[in-house]
């Protein structure tokens, strides 16, 4: 058995394909200016907590991406979704 | 004390918190200011159900007690009893949304260690339930250590039980906890929202499927961008398609009003001031109270249904371009109707740069009032006919101005954020709340709030901009030969505008109506009738003689140049009264009246020379 096929690495939210789960893994909060780390732990984004892509909006992969964090729907920018790192769901 | 207990709503943006408020005050609110900050006051009656009459204050929308916007700062200031002008509350009513426990009990924790008397009001649990949530509120209750109630505030489930609660908090039948003061350790807070989250969750399926599936279609790529506009373009044509009718029975109120006037009156100093100049000014504003109305009732009902969050979001690429972020897009489109409601939507922009730049662009987005100019001038002087088949000249004319606007505001934008606001952007982080239908009676209460405060400046400040300008169009009055327009101290004073105007192509007339289009900018159609109705006193009142005298006395290059002033020259003093307010002192709308004025200048100067020099 692979064991590395078994733990899946951990992507950038940014890259992770839609409508598949996953654990935030870690947050590079040094990507992000103060106040977007602020309001994104306001928002819930936590270690831990589940997320998932929904949408991406705009065209040729600029416009902001819509996430579930946790329960909650959230509008985020490209590159505030590439600081977050997510544990794709193992098994999905 | 005999004052009535205050007691404050609180809650997370998206609670339902306004529905819960509007549900336990019904009709009976005072909307007012507090002072220093131009946040809005919005405060009710209810009653307990021993008869006790409480004050219920419904605080800004707020994510936690560690503010990040005005509004957020005053519900801060206001819960540990510093905000000016307002006393501590007594108790705390907060809201949250049964399907996010997670994430507003974060903010329910640090509420309930202030340690004021508190219900939590378990809101939307029917959305909640429909979502596939099950929640024991007993459990939850057991968890916070605080009266907990099920409630749908859009519904009216569970007031009741949710006033029982109160009267016994405010009666102090729950003792009143030490408060541990502020709590700002938001991770610390998650974790312990989550685990009671987890805790008081009986059962959990997939959730929000109608707002995912609706999701698809509206943030897709290639459609979402086209709804969008489609949305946009029925908002405009419904303005002038809809408005058409009632503004006919305005048009026809006034008229009967001015001839029973004008019949029950000896003629006179007295009846001529009552008709041609308060009653003739004030109908021509009063007139397009429908047009105001049903743009506002489009941007009500686009915010009701959580649909302007997506269009902020859509947009955010085109904005950001100009160094402004996706929710500029709201108060950008409020302006459209009125840039005073546009400028105080500004509040939810947490960033002071972004928030003084979506400020100091707001005045160019062409706001309701200056439709009646624009119509009138397009009317008399662009000539009706077709550019290509099926679209119009007037029509072309002025889609043009608006688009003019929106080109206006956004190289503003970029060049102030090069220079005056330059700074890191915030970006755009918005949460996104459930599709939902609007409630008719909340969109219904909105748009009587914004009609009152309409109709209460036209009777106010353009009821008295039009009578002084009638005053000083009318005395002294001109020897024969002499133009009373010219003659009157008003047309003195014009005289004088008008040696600074003439250069851009402005005649007399126009240099008298600009002083009372700072009032409003709607008195300058009043102020140009006003003009024609003194120089001609014996002539039929109304717009078909403004129409004709147009013809008469202006050129089609000054008419261009005149309505392109009025697309950014900066006007009424209420917006630059609530810049003012908004932005803290007299710096900023200095400069943005400043800014406007020569950008006004320059366009109808280079838009008259081009017009002459093309010989039109």
């Amino acid at each position: 058995m692979n064991v590395a096929a078994a733990i899946p690495q951990p992507v950038r939210l940014a890259q992770l394909p839609r409508h598949k789960p996953g654990t935030v893994a870690a947050v590079d909060w040094n990507l992000l200016s103060e106040p977007e780390g602020r309001r994104l732990r306001e928002l819930g984004l936590d270690e831990g907590v589940e997320v998932e892509m929904l949408h991406r909006a705009g065209l040729l992969g600029r416009g902001p991406v819509a996430c579930r964090i946790g329960r909650m729907t959230v509008a985020l920018r490209r590159h505030v979704a590439a600081a977050i790192h997510v544990s794709p769901k193992p098994g999905r | 004390m005999n004052q009535a207990p205050l007691v404050a709503l609180v809650g997370n943006p998206n609670a339902g918190k306004s529905a819960l408020f509007n549900a336990l005050t019904g009709a009976r609110q005072k909307v007012g200011n507090y002072p220093g900050v131009t946040v809005e006051r919005h405060a009710g009656r209810m009653a307990l159900p021993d008869g006790r009459p409480v004050e219920l204050l419904d605080l800004p929308g707020a994510y936690s007690l560690d503010p990040s916007s005005p509004d957020e700062q005053v519900t801060r200031d206001v819960l540990v009893g510093r905000q000016t002008g307002e006393r501590l509350p007594d108790a705390i009513i907060t809201v949250v949304d049964a399907s996010n426990l997670d994430n507003h009990l974060r903010f329910t924790l640090q509420l309930i260690a202030l340690g004021l008397p508190i219900v939590v009001a378990l809101n939307m649990v029917d959305l909640a339930e429909r979502d596939g949530l099950k929640l024991d509120p007993e459990a939850l209750e057991r968890e916070l250590g605080v009266p907990v109630v099920s409630t749908v505030a859009v519904r009216k489930r569970g007031l009741d039980a949710l006033k029982d609660r109160l009267g016994e908090v405010v009666r102090g039948i729950h003792s009143v906890r030490p408060g541990a003061g502020v709590q700002h350790d938001i991770v610390v807070l998650q974790r312990r929202a989550r685990q009671i989250a987890t805790a008081v969750t009986v059962s959990e399926t997939a959730a929000r499927r109608w707002t995912h599936r609706l999701d698809a279609v509206v943030l897709h790529p290639v459609a979402g961008p086209i709804l969008l506009l489609a949305l946009m373009f029925v908002m405009f044509q419904s303005v002038f398609a809809w408005a058409e009718a009632p503004m006919g029975w305005i048009e026809t109120g006034m008229a009967w009003l001015s001839d029973s006037v004008a019949g029950a009156l000896p003629a006179g100093f007295l009846r001529d001031f009552l008709v041609q100049g308060l009653i003739a000014g004030v109908g021509a504003v009063v007139v397009f109270l429908p047009q105001i109305l049903i743009l506002f009732a489009f941007i009500l009902v686009l915010e009701a249904t959580g649909y302007m969050v997506r269009a902020a979001m859509l947009m955010d690429r085109v904005m950001a371009s100009v160094g402004l972020s996706g929710r500029a897009f709201i108060p950008l489109l409020s302006s459209f109707a009125c840039a005073v409601p546009g400028i105080m939507a500004t509040r939810t922009i947490a960033d002071e740069k972004d928030r003084l730049t979506t400020i100091l662009i707001a005045p160019l987005m062409t706001c309701s009032a200056r439709l009646p100019v624009y119509t009138i001038i397009i009317g008399a002087l662009i000539p009706e006919r077709s550019l290509v088949p099926g679209i119009g000249l007037q029509g072309f004319v002025l889609f043009a101005l608006y688009i003019l606007g929106i080109v206006g505001a956004f190289c503003a934008a970029l060049v102030l954020r090069r220079t005056v606001t330059r700074g890191a952007t915030s970006g755009f982080m918005m949460e996104m709340p459930k599709y939902q239908l609007p409630r008719l009676r909340d969109v219904a209460l909105g748009l009587w709030q914004r009609a009152e405060i309409f109709l209460k400046r036209a009777g106010t400040t353009i009821a008295a901009t039009v009578a002084i300008l009638w005053l000083l169009a009318t005395f002294p009055q001109a020897p024969a030969g002499m133009k009373q327009s010219e003659y009157s101290i008003a047309g003195r004073i014009a005289s004088g505008i008008e040696v600074v105007v003439k250069p851009i192509g402005f005649n007399h007339d126009i240099a008298l109506a600009l002083l009372p289009a700072m009032a409003a900018r709607e008195a300058a159609v009043a102020a140009i009738g006003t003009v024609y109705a003194v120089d001609n006193p014996e002539d039929a009142q109304g717009e078909a003689t403004i129409t004709e005298n147009l013809r008469n006395r202006w050129t089609l290059p000054t008419a261009l140049a005149f309505l392109m002033w009025f697309v950014f020259a900066p006007q009424c003093i209420s917006t630059i009264a609530v810049a003012r307010r908004e932005t803290n002192g007299w710096r900023w709308p200095a400069f943005m009246i400043g800014y406007l004025f020569v950008l006004a200048y320059v366009a109808a100067g280079i838009t008259y020379w081009s017009a002459v020099a093309l010989g039109l």
